[in-house]
């Protein structure tokens, strides 16, 4: 299985929640925003933790085979 | 290591404006965004004000939390009921705890909540208009909305908030409260909140206590201590800090009587508002930073080398005014809408309430600035009186009257 990353940089307010939870799987692009080190990645419990831990539900996480998304209180 | 002679001490003694950086740590930030200060017991830190270098040492995990409570070093304050909680640890043993509660403080469970605020809200306003005047905002209102909520979320009788506002009063310490004053606080607490988890025990309900007991007694994932504490730290930091800042907001506010009225005028612009007041207005006047750091590593920030082992102190409400994040940051705008601060802190601590913060904060200015008509303070700014001893300020009452509707 493969998950496909996202994060909305509509939403994104920075709190940096992610790239401290998953530090090798977020990082902070050059205006400040959140975004994935890699769009596709193998299932890692930490992303899927940033995920359900973003306080704005910026993180965008789904099954890269079928398009749905990864529940996240698993 | 040493300290330097013209190492400052720190904290500095507090602003005459309650909810400015005291003029010792503005001047600092204009040298360097991190500092070398000297602490009340003699030992050396690195006080950061810079907003990236700030918000750097909250997401880097080379600034460790858990590090802070490695034995044999001490700790002061607030910090000393910490240790064994998540907020003692980092990833990802704090992953795990967090996850207990973290789905219940999501965007869309809070937005659930939001009409119930609203209500509160409104009984309180309620209250307040057909009570004397002038009133206490403070103890009738900027208390009770928070407080109401977190006994709403945790499942804790809010007929018991005089008792257990005062514990985390005494909790939330400084330097200077004596250490035997927050155990007795602590442990006074502590009996209450078993005695709740023993009935809760029995008679589980639909609140984030029967979640925290069920997490602990099906699948063992915290201690008893871990338990109570958890229960405790929701508690009190769930209403501590969203009242002083409801006061200290609408404080700052009064200060800026154009503001007020352009958000009287189109209270749309609350949100928005809300948001400027999380970055302007500081609520730790002490300078007391609760939630330092340790370096794992040596490492360099904002040009300055630090090895490791050494005390970071990540100064994130005074971050809030650094000039090379915002412009004119000493000016109160509630148009500016600042997208990111650093008010509820960064990285894998970001505030876990925030979201509930932000919703109880906007509905608290929504009912005080369209239900109470003209609501001002009685008493000058400088004669607000404040409680000793506390990392967030916390005002011994909040004299207002309003007008007719």
């Amino acid at each position: 299985m493969t998950w496909r990353v996202a994060v909305d940089a509509r939403l994104c307010i920075s709190s940096g929640m992610c790239v401290g939870t998953a530090p090798d799987q977020f990082r902070f692009d050059g205006s400040q925003h959140s975004s994935p080190v890699r769009a596709l990645i193998e299932p890692d419990d930490r992303v899927r933790d940033a995920a359900a831990f973003c306080p704005v539900e910026a993180i965008l996480l789904t099954d890269a085979d079928t398009g749905k998304p990864v529940p996240l209180d698993e | 290591m040493s300290a330097q002679p013209e190492t400052p001490r720190f904290p500095f003694p507090p602003s005459s404006v309650p909810y400015d950086p005291a003029p010792e740590m503005r001047e600092l930030m204009t040298k360097c965004p991190v500092n070398k200060v000297r602490l009340p017991d003699d030992s050396t830190a690195w006080l950061v004000t810079g907003f990236d270098e700030t918000r750097e040492v909250l997401i880097d995990q080379r600034y460790s939390r858990a590090l802070v409570f490695a034995p044999g070093r001490e700790v002061y304050g607030v910090e000393t009921t910490l240790a064994d909680g998540m907020i003692a640890m980092d990833p990802p043993e704090h992953t795990r705890l967090r996850k207990l509660v973290a789905g219940a403080f999501t965007e869309r469970r809070i937005q659930a909540l939001r009409p119930r605020v609203a209500q509160i809200v409104d009984d309180l306003i309620d209250k307040m208009r057909a009570g004397p005047r002038p009133a206490d905002l403070s103890h009738s209102f900027s208390l009770m909305v928070p407080a109401s909520v977190i006994c709403v979320l945790l499942g804790v009788p809010i007929t018991d908030v005089d008792l257990f506002h005062k514990w985390s009063n005494v909790i939330f310490g400084d330097w200077s409260r004596p250490r035997d004053e927050i155990d007795e606080a602590y442990a006074a607490m502590s009996a209450y909140m078993s005695e709740l988890i023993t009935r809760k025990r029995k008679a589980p309900e639909d609140d984030l206590i029967s979640v925290l007991i069920d997490a602990r007694d099906s699948a063992g994932k915290l201690t008893e201590d871990q338990l109570v504490q958890f229960c405790i730290g929701l508690l009190a930091a769930g209403h501590e800090t969203t009242a002083n800042s409801i006061n200290m907001s609408f404080v700052a506010l009064s200060q800026y009587p154009d503001e007020l009225a352009r958000l009287r005028a189109d209270p749309g612009l609350i949100p928005a508002a809300v948001e400027e007041l999380l970055r302007y207005v500081i609520i730790s006047g002490s300078g007391f930073v609760p939630l330092a750091r340790i370096t794992r590593e040596e490492v360099c920030l904002g040009g300055v080398t630090i090895p490791a082992g050494e005390t970071v102190l990540p100064s994130f409400n005074v971050a809030n005014r650094d000039p090379a994040a915002f412009d004119d940051p000493n000016r109160l705008d509630v148009g500016r809408t600042p997208k990111s601060h650093l008010g509820f802190g960064a990285g894998a601590h970001h505030c876990l309430g925030a979201q509930l913060a932000r919703m109880e904060l906007q509905e608290a200015f929504r009912g005080l600035l369209t239900r109470l008509p003209g609501l001002r303070m009685t008493v000058p700014m400088s004669e607000l009186e404040f409680r000793e001893g506390q990392a967030i300020a916390s005002m011994r009452e909040l004299p207002v009257t309003w007008d007719d509707a």
